[in-house]
């Protein structure tokens, strides 16, 4: 199989899975399997296109046109390569967590919660793999609906209302903006390619370049810039590998990394020059509101929820910064931001199955009872705020990097103050579970470890945290083949 | 090869025939078989049509050999080809639907009677679009109407009786209407041939009796079309109808009535100075923009679902006008392709929702109160049929991968060659209304439970079943392979805006 039918057997495969896991309704044990063998295979095919795609050859498909000379195409470049990897692979990982997680939280209808997962991950691919804006566009929305049943999992009044500011922010922004700035480039350049160097035309006035990018910013809601922040707290409704996997990668980095596709393959950094101050004080605003208001957030989910939107707007500054380093930045965070809060996120869900408490105030002494998981929200943590030796330090250090050579001081200023405000809300949820005593009420309860299969999968990723700083080459060839790769 | 000359009057002489055979043999599966042989027929009739004219061009035939302008001519274009395609591909999905789907909703008594205005009303509707002869679309037009008021009356459910006198007034009022602007246009030219009207209309002076020719003409059309605020009869006509008729006529019948519309100012009065003069894409757009808005917010609120849909539908109909009033090859090609992609949308719709009627009607053939109410947790009863609905409602949004997304793009590019941005503006904001009315079907649907006092039915008969999911996948399918409804709106475009300058 070459290259390119090796992108259909990887678009094709989640849902083949899907049909499989459906088919195994009856026999929980297989379903799983299924799962979990759909999950191997599909990140094994990933992997074979790191080959081609570093080498330069891009690995391209065309299938059918729904419209004249505007296919529905595929074309693997270095940042869509390193975010399926994230993708495919955290989905094995999270497969081994969801198993752990739904049976011993006795969650209902399982066999849909897998079916949609695996289509939400084969929708993630077909956007990380897009070749141009209609393609993105076509999976941005499927991966919003199929992700919806996933968000309304729980059927209750609560779950309801979030559905509804789910899909009414996603969905709405992207019909109102995505779709009319999608349709406008079209209009004025005659193509929606991702191409190096962007393919707006020089002709094009600032302003109608300023309302464009404007459309395509805040069309992106999934990119969770504020004020169209407000659907990933809610969508914290969802069980909590859907947190984990969907709204700490999948979904919100599908967002963050159609922001830069965007930056970079469709304006091209030069044509934006000095246009996107605006964007720089907005995702400001957004890193330091959001990581404010993770500060004083009691409910665990929710805080990790408003550090998720204040690190995506890391990467929407970054890419804002249009500097290649910047952008350099941008897609390491994409992944360093993956593989950190992923870990946080199963540890959440670990102290909810294992001690069913939701609240950090509730968190005093339970590193003793829970030192595997709460030792790895050590690690995820401090990956988040930037310390060596984790990723997060490699991916800060690039942004900041490209701050300085753009003179971007208030840029570098928001930067600092959130690591300190990152260094804030998460550190003392770690000093709570080790260094306070328990509380009277919680030693009249006592409870152990969250099951095997969980405290595995944390492990994995809290580990591939420090890996990653040790061995970024993996990275840091994507993300210098994305420089490159963009002509930047 | 002499009988393949003669398709474009096997097209409208098959289903004709086939009609009276039904009452002549009195028996409901016979009647039935004959007309859906018959409709089967007409569909591949018009494939082959559709594909004579991609093929060589506009096809003149003349009935009975009387030569144009003085004989009836059968003309067909690039436009019309692609409306007989869904008129007829509409009949014969919908007539094997209907051995189930009128079982309890209409009197098995006549039965035989219903299938003989079914073959009636095809035949109204493929004349109406295949003729090339002004007072011929008028007795087609006839024909189709009064079979539809009959087929309308036929439901068990009383209110049916109102609901079709409703649309007898009004439509007789259109019907009228249309034939005495036909009867102004043959006073000032002296012909009824529409190729030959065009060619004379190019020399008359833009004089009173052609002006009122073209205010009647547009005036009648748009009472048949539903067009806002001329849709008062649509709501309770598709609400109170048996499910497959109000799945036949939402595909066709409006649909139809919009082409002539267009065929009538683009390639009649295309030519004529009258029409420079006046403000009618204004007007059309107005119009539209009205339909967009009022139609699909007063869908949101309705309690009964047929009603909902049946709103929705005069608010498609207006993106199909707006299509028009753009005067351009892009927006009339959105309007010709959202006859079709809407066509087959809700005719699926409306298809399962017919399922689901069937499913709540009684034995005593007593309907029921189809509200929201009936619907709480219908998921977990038929969930094919929900999903399906869903898919449906989603290509009424407009979501990429089907085929509600193709013709709103082409719109929306339109929209952006015209340079009016706020018109962008307007398309987009009224499909979110569509959000809201077909998220307000999935939340009753998938997070009420079902009330446990009735009795749990399943799934509709997989006759009823079956054609509602073709055309489903057949709108997911026309959300990807366009190469026959974007390639015919376009070439049929480009034909009537190269006729009309």
């Amino acid at each position: 199989m070459n290259a390119d039918q090796l992108i259909l057997f990887i678009l094709i495969l989640p849902i083949v899975g899907s049909l499989g896991i459906a088919l195994a309704k009856r026999w929980p044990n297989l379903r799983e399997t299924v799962t979990l063998t759909t999950a191997v295979v599909l990140f094994f095919s990933v992997t074979r296109l790191i080959d081609p795609v570093l080498s330069g050859t891009l690995p391209s498909l065309t299938l059918l046109s729904p419209l004249r000379n505007l296919p529905i195409a595929f074309s693997v470049e270095p940042l869509g390569m390193l975010f399926g990897l994230l993708a495919s692979g955290l989905w094995i990982v999270n497969s081994l967590y969801s198993i752990g997680y739904m049976r011993k939280n006795d969650e209902k209808h399982q066999t849909t919660f897998y079916v949609c997962f695996a289509l939400a991950i084969g929708a993630a691919l077909g956007l990380a793999f897009a070749a141009n804006l209609l393609t993105l566009f076509l999976f941005y929305e499927f991966l919003t609906l199929i992700t919806y049943p996933l968000v309304t999992h729980a059927g209750t009044e609560e779950a309801k209302q979030a559905g509804r500011v789910y899909l009414g922010t996603l969905m709405g922004t992207s019909v109102l903006f995505l779709l009319p700035a999608i349709i406008y480039t079209w209009h004025v350049a005659g193509t929606t390619d991702f191409r190096p160097g962007g393919i707006l035309p020089d002709t094009l006035s600032p302003g109608a370049a300023a309302v464009l990018l404007a459309l395509f910013m805040f069309g992106i809601a999934k990119a969770a810039i504020m004020p169209l922040h407000r659907w990933l707290p809610r969508a914290m409704v969802a069980p909590t590998p859907v947190s984990a996997l969907l709204h700490a990668v999948a979904v919100v980095k599908a967002g963050v990394f159609s922001v830069v596709k965007v930056v970079v393959y469709i304006f091209g950094l030069d044509l934006l020059a000095g246009t996107t101050g605006w964007l720089i004080a907005l995702s400001s605003f957004t890193i330091l509101s959001a990581s404010l208001i993770a500060f004083n957030a009691n409910n665990l989910k929710r805080r990790l929820a408003y550090s998720t939107i204040s690190q995506l707007s890391y990467i929407i500054l970054a890419a804002a910064i249009l500097t290649p380093l910047s952008v350099l930045g941008a897609g390491l965070h994409i992944a360093a931001h993956a593989l950190g809060k992923i870990t946080l996120f199963f540890a959440a869900g670990s102290i909810y199955t294992a001690a069913h408490k939701t609240e950090v105030s509730q968190l005093d002494g339970i590193g003793r009872r829970m030192p595997w998981t709460m030792g790895a929200f050590a690690f995820g943590s401090l990956s988040l705020i930037g310390v060596p030796p984790f990723v997060g330090f490699i991916s800060k250090w690039y942004i900041v990097s490209g701050a300085v050579e753009q003179e971007q001081w208030l840029a570098l200023a928001v930067i600092l103050a959130s690591t300190l405000l990152n260094a804030g809300y998460f550190l003392p949820i770690v000093h709570r579970a080790f260094f306070r005593p328990l509380s009277a009420d919680d030693l009249a309860h006592p409870h152990g470890e969250a099951p095997v299969l969980m405290v595995v999968a944390i492990w994995i990723t809290a580990l591939a945290t420090v890996a990653a700083f040790f061995y970024p080459d993996v990275f840091l060839s994507f993300g210098q083949a994305i420089t490159t790769r963009g002509a930047l | 090869m002499s009988w393949v000359q003669h398709l474009p009057a096997l097209q409208v002489v098959v289903p004709l025939i086939s009609a009276p055979l039904a009452v002549l043999l009195r028996r409901n599966n016979l009647a039935f078989a004959v007309v859906t042989a018959a409709a089967w027929a007409a569909f591949a009739t018009a494939i082959a049509l559709w594909w004579q004219v991609d093929d060589g061009g506009t096809i003149s035939y003349q009935i009975g050999s009387w030569a144009p302008p003085w004989g009836i001519e059968y003309r067909i274009d690039r436009l019309n080809s692609f409306v007989l395609v869904l008129i007829s591909g509409m009949a014969a999905i919908v007539l094997p639907y209907t051995r189930f789907g009128i079982a309890r909703t209409v009197p098995r008594e006549v039965h035989y009677l219903f299938y003989a205005m079914f073959g009636l009303c095809l035949t109204g509707l493929l004349g109406i679009t295949i003729t090339g002869d002004a007072f011929n679309v008028f007795v087609f037009l006839e024909i189709s109407s009064l079979s539809t008021y009959v087929l309308i009356a036929l439901a068990a459910d009383r209110r049916a009786l109102t609901a079709a006198y409703q649309y007898l007034i009004m439509g007789s009022i259109g019907a009228t209407f249309f034939v005495i602007g036909i009867g102004f246009l043959y006073l000032m030219t002296g012909t009824l041939n529409l190729a030959d009207m065009a060619v004379q209309l190019r020399t008359v002076e833009s004089t009173r009796p052609i002006l009122v020719a073209l205010a009647f003409i547009t005036v009648g059309i748009s009472l048949k079309a539903a067009l806002f605020p001329l849709h008062q009869w649509l709501p309770n006509a598709y609400a109170y109808a048996p499910s497959a008729v109000t799945a036949f006529i939402a595909a066709t019948a409006t649909k139809v009535s919009l082409y002539v519309l267009i065929r009538f100012y683009f390639s009649v009065f295309g030519h004529s100075p009258v029409f420079a003069d006046l403000p009618l894409p204004q007007i059309m757009l107005v119009l539209s923009l009205l339909a967009m808005f009022a139609a699909n917010f007063v869908a949101i609120f309705q309690s009964n679902v047929k009603r909902l849909f049946a709103y929705s539908s005069v608010g498609q109909i207006g993106y199909i006008t707006l299509g028009l009033s753009f005067d351009s090859v892009h927006g009339l090609a959105a309007a010709i392709m959202h006859l079709f992609n809407h066509g087959i949308a809700k005719g699926a719709i409306f298809l399962l929702i017919g399922g689901i009627v069937a499913r709540l009607t009684t034995r005593d053939g007593h309907p029921p109160v189809f509200s929201f109410e009936n619907l709480a947790g219908l998921s977990k009863r038929m969930p094919i049929t929900c999903l399906a609905i869903v898919i449906g409602g989603l290509s009424l949004i407009g979501v990429p991968g089907t085929a509600g997304f193709i013709s709103k793009w082409h719109l929306i590019l339109a929209a952006f060659e015209k340079g009016q941005w706020w018109l962008v503006g307007a398309i987009l904001v009224s499909s979110l209304l569509a959000v809201a009315y077909v998220w307000r079907f999935i939340e009753t649907a998938y997070f009420r439970d079902p009330d446990p006092d009735k009795e749990t039915w399943g799934e509709p008969p997989l006759g009823m079943l079956i054609p509602a999911l073709i055309l489903i996948i057949a709108t997911v399918w026309f959300g990807f392979d366009t190469s026959f409804t974007v390639g015919s709106a376009l070439d049929a475009a480009e034909q009537l805006m190269r006729d009309s300058r």
